[in-house]
Formats: structure tokens, sequence, C-alpha cells
């Protein structure tokens, strides 16, 4: 009986949240499979089942081969980016992470400098991304720069609204999403298993290979969900880097939103899904997220 | 461990050092070219230092309506940061004890996490529209939308905060010791009176923190919002507008105020988390004082 009370009590302490999740989350999930679905025409949707918004987004899939036709070349492109800004925002974590992690000792300073990774965060993605303006641009410091010391004589033109600046604007924006689940991981890390390497006689590349990767493998995975999930759906940072100019399937569904084509926006948005449920799905089975909390 | 520091370190910490001046210099660039003079353009050299973009901004010529937007986003961000604090606060007290469904809670906010957010907004907009659909069908006069920022809007952003603080949560009870309430159950305490008296005085730093994450998160929220928000624009949605079209350092300044708030907000949950954090210490534990 008193079991039955406590575990009611909580099922009302949890339901506000799982309600918010089932009217803002699950609910429209929902939505946007059936209206994929859907027919539609220049400005409205048409409860009627069709398979438009699909056979849209994919035309030309088959009478352009052996080329490539727009939506492949498109995800092509977005796999792309994702791959470039996951082994950057990988390479760049994993070591700031195992420098706080392994070699700042004083819990103080640990935090410290946890605060200063965490701070931008907690700032405005958009700001983030004009700040690269005055620093990229045709007249950049970049620029002015290498032009001062002679190393160019035209200014670089790919330097901004390119994938250059995509993909740098990407990693600045998310390597924070490595940081912290690796950092995590490598806190739990039994610091006498290092000594005991050291002891038998490993060197610092042996201990890094075979004890602290190993063992911060579930914040690697982790981060990288966050990481690959941002980055395919991601279209304001392509938009703004890319000054409009660079395809992504986040973009795909944005104009497809822009043209009022509900249903092929949400065509487009069940593959992204498929995808990255796939992508998610692969790289879950490396490790048990729930254990990693 | 007063050992030497090996070369590692040093290589480190300069890769650490290079890697904070990359996440900061960009921003106080604009910070800094924000003040720029009259004639000064978007990119250094400063042509003069002024406040002009700043008055320019403030007095809304030549920007779109931004002071509403700034007022829009704010009264956003902190019911978003009130709703994020109670939600994830009492849903982190119904994991201690178990519950049907808690196992689906769990991924569901994950899956609201990591789930590209165009996708929950396209959603989210779809909702609405067929919401707003049927309720035209059913003969309301002159229904217009059930969108805006406090229906659609508001949710879209608490599927962003609510997985962080409830992620916060868990992170905090783990580390929570449970013979504090069995204690003070044993001494006769209501439920109501050992969450507010010994649970509560013990997590309230980190749900500062949550609070932190709640309104910053809003304060910032681009994604989400774009399809969800309905005929007006949050602050962050008028900047990314403004990228495309403003060639004057306006823009800068309207970031370095947007980024003032941020570091405000910042600046001051830091403080109470650091006063909370040092009242602890002091009226935390008698243990090992002796009998009183």
């Amino acid at each position: 009986m008193v079991e039955d009370r406590r575990s009611f009590v909580a099922w009302l302490q949890a339901a506000p949240m799982m309600l918010i999740f089932a009217l803002f989350f699950l609910l429209p999930l929902l939505f946007v499979t059936i209206v994929s679905a859907w027919d539609y025409n220049e400005y409205e949707m048409i409860p009627a089942f069709s398979l438009r918004g699909y056979t849209d987004t994919f035309e030309g899939c088959i009478a352009e081969l052996p080329g490539l036709c727009t939506i492949l070349k498109t995800y092509l492109k977005t796999l792309k980016l994702c791959l470039l800004t996951w082994i950057l925002t990988l390479l760049i974590g994993f070591t700031v992470a195992y420098f706080l992690a392994f070699h700042v000792r004083s819990k103080t300073w640990q935090i410290v400098l946890t605060l200063l990774c965490t701070i931008p965060f907690w700032t405005s993605n958009v700001i983030r991304m004009i700040a690269w303006i005055p620093l990229l641009g045709r007249n950049g410091l970049v620029n002015k720069g290498l032009q001062g010391v002679g190393l160019i004589q035209e200014p670089l033109e790919w330097l901004l609204f390119s994938e250059f600046s995509v993909v740098l604007a990407l990693v600045h924006l998310f390597t924070f999403f490595m940081v912290v689940p690796i950092f995590n991981s490598m806190i739990r890390i039994d610091k006498r298993l290092i000594e005991a390497a050291y002891d038998a006689g490993a060197t610092g590349w042996q201990t890094l290979v075979n004890i602290i990767i190993p063992l911060a493998k579930p914040g690697i995975v982790i981060g990288s969900i966050f990481v690959i999930t941002i980055v395919m759906g991601d279209f304001v940072t392509i938009g703004v880097m890319g000054g409009q100019q660079i395809a992504s399937a986040g973009k795909i569904i944005e104009s497809r939103l822009n043209a009022l084509q509900f249903p092929a926006a949400a065509a487009n948005a069940v593959i992204l899904l498929g995808i990255t449920i796939v992508i998610i799905s692969a790289l879950t089975r490396i490790v048990d997220i729930r254990k990693e909390l | 461990m007063g050992e030497k520091r090996s070369r590692s370190f040093y290589v480190l910490a300069a890769f650490f050092t290079a890697y904070v001046l990359f996440l900061y210099g960009p921003m106080f660039a604009i910070y800094i070219l924000s003040f720029q003079g009259p004639d000064g353009g978007l990119t250094f050299p400063m042509n003069g230092v002024s406040l002009q973009w700043f008055s320019k901004v403030f007095s809304g010529t030549g920007i779109v309506d931004i002071g509403a937007a700034f007022k829009r986003s704010l009264k956003l961000g902190l019911v978003v940061m009130v709703l994020t604090v109670v939600l994830s606060v009492s849903a982190g007290l119904a994991f201690r004890k178990s519950f049907r469904g808690a196992t689906f809670l769990f991924y569901v906010a994950i899956a609201s996490l990591i789930m590209p957010s165009i996708i929950t907004s396209l959603g989210i907009a779809l909702e609405f529209r067929l919401l707003d659909d049927s309720i035209i069908k059913s003969g309301a006069e002159g229904w217009t939308t059930a969108m805006g920022l406090f229906t659609s809007g508001l949710g879209a952003h608490l599927t962003w905060t609510l997985p962080f603080g409830l992620l916060i949560m868990f992170a905090i009870f783990n580390r929570f010791d449970g013979r504090l309430e069995e204690a003070a159950r044993d001494l006769g305490a209501t439920p109501w009176q050992t969450f507010r008296h010994v649970v509560l005085p013990i997590i309230l730093p980190s749900v500062v923190g949550i609070g932190l994450f709640g309104f910053t998160l809003s304060w910032d929220e681009l994604a989400r919002s774009s399809q969800t928000i309905g005929s007006v624009n949050t602050l962050p949605l008028e900047l990314q507008g403004l990228t495309t079209t403003v060639t004057k350092p306006d823009i800068y300044a309207l970031g370095t105020l947007t980024s003032a708030v941020s570091f405000l907000v910042i600046f001051l949950a830091l403080v109470v988390i650091l006063v909370l954090q040092a009242r602890q210490r002091r009226h935390g534990s008698d243990a090992g004082k002796g009998m009183v």
C-alpha cells in the first residue's frame, strides 16, 4: 500500500514534464509522420494520402543516373560537413578534456577552467557566428594580416561564406558538446590504473591508447551523438556562415517550409530523422547511455 | 602531488589556451567593433570610438523594432526558466522513486534533446496549423491562430531546456545521500517538510544552475523558435534576419547588448551559487564539533 502510494506520488511529480513532451514533442513528431504522406498544392496541404512529398524530393534520382540528383548531392554535402566537424570537435574536445581531467590538479582550477569553456555556450549562437565576419571577411583581420606580411596579393575569398567558414563556426559552437561528456568519463577513471600502467612500464602513448581512450569511450560516443545530430539538422549555422548559398538536409526542410509545402517539408524531416536514427543506433551499440549518467 | 610538470603539460596547456582564445577571440572582436566611430564599417580598423551604434539600436532607427523583440525574449526566457526549474525538480524527485514509465520518460527526454531542432519546430508548427484548421472548420467566428509566443513558442523552448534540467537533476541525485531524508522521516518530518527543509537547501545551488540553463538556452534559442513563434520575432530571430541585410555596426551593438544580458545572468547565477555554497559550508555540518 505504502509502495503504491509512493509510486503514485512519483508519477504525479513526473506527469507535468511528461505532458509537455507529449504535447510539444511526441504529438508533433506524429503529425510530421502523418503529414509527410499528404497531398499538397501551391498554398496548402490536402489531407489525402499521397506520396508526392517523397517522390518530389527524389525527383530525377533515377532519370539522372549515373549522375547524382539534388537530394543525394545535398545529403552527401551534409554528411561531409558532418564528418569534418565530427573529426575536428572530437580531436579538440578530447584534448581539452584530457588536459582538464588529468593535468589540472586542483579542484578549484578544474571548475574555473571548465566554466571558462562553458560560458560561451550560455551566450547566443548567432552572435558567435556574426563574430567571425570582422575576422574572415574580404577586409577582415585575417586577409589584412596575410596581405600585410605579403603572403597573398588578393584577399582570400574562401574564408567567409564558404564550407570552410561553416565548418569553422560549427567547431567553434559545438566542441563544447564533446568536451563535457568526455571530461565526465575521464574524471571517473581511477587514477591508480594510470599509475599502475606507468609502473608496469607503459609509455604515455600506450597509457592513452590502452587505458584512457577505452575508458573514455562512453563520453566520446555521447559527445559524437550530440555533434552529429546537431550538424545533420543544422540550417542556421550553414545558412548564416554559408551566406545562404550552401544546401544541407536542414535547409531543404526550411526552404520547403518557406514555400508552404508542408507535406514535402515533413517528408524531408522523416528522411532526415531516419538517417539520424540509423547513425545514433549504430553509435549506441557501442555504449549504454543510461549507465553513464 | 608536488612533482615537476612534464613537458606534455605545457604542450596541452598551450593547446587549451589556444582553444580558449578561439572561443572568446571572435566574440571580443565584435564587442570592440560595436564601439566603432560614426564612419566606421563592419571590420577593423576602428574608425574612432563612439556610442552611436548603441544609440541607434535604442532609438530603433534603421533596425526593426528591437525593443519589442528584446522584451518578448526576456519575458519568454523568464517563463521558460521558472517552468524548467519547477518541472525538472519535480520530475527529478520522481525518478528517485520508481514509477511506471520512468524509462520511457528518460528516453523521450534524451530524444527531445538530440532531435534535430528543425524537425521539432516543423512538428509543432504542423500541430498548431491543424489545430487552427479544425477550430475554424468547427465554426469559431474570427479565429486566427493558437500559435504564439506563450503557446507554441514556449512549448518549443521547453523541449530544449527540460532535458538539460532533467540531466542536471540526475547528476545531483546521483551524489545525494538518501540517509538525510530517512533521518528527517525518522524525526517525524512530513514529505513536504523533508523536501522543504532538508532536500531543497542541499540541492539549491544546482537548482540555480538549472535556472541558468533554462534562461540562457531560451534567450538564445533560434532553430526551434523559427517555425513556432507565430507572427512576432524573438531577439535571436531578429538578429539572424539582420545578418543578411545590415551593413553597419549596429548589428554588433545589438550583439553586444544581447551578450551583456547573457553575461549579467551568468554572473548573477554564479554569485548566487557561490553564496549558497558558502552558507552551506558554514551551517551545513556540525560533524566532529562535539556535543553542543
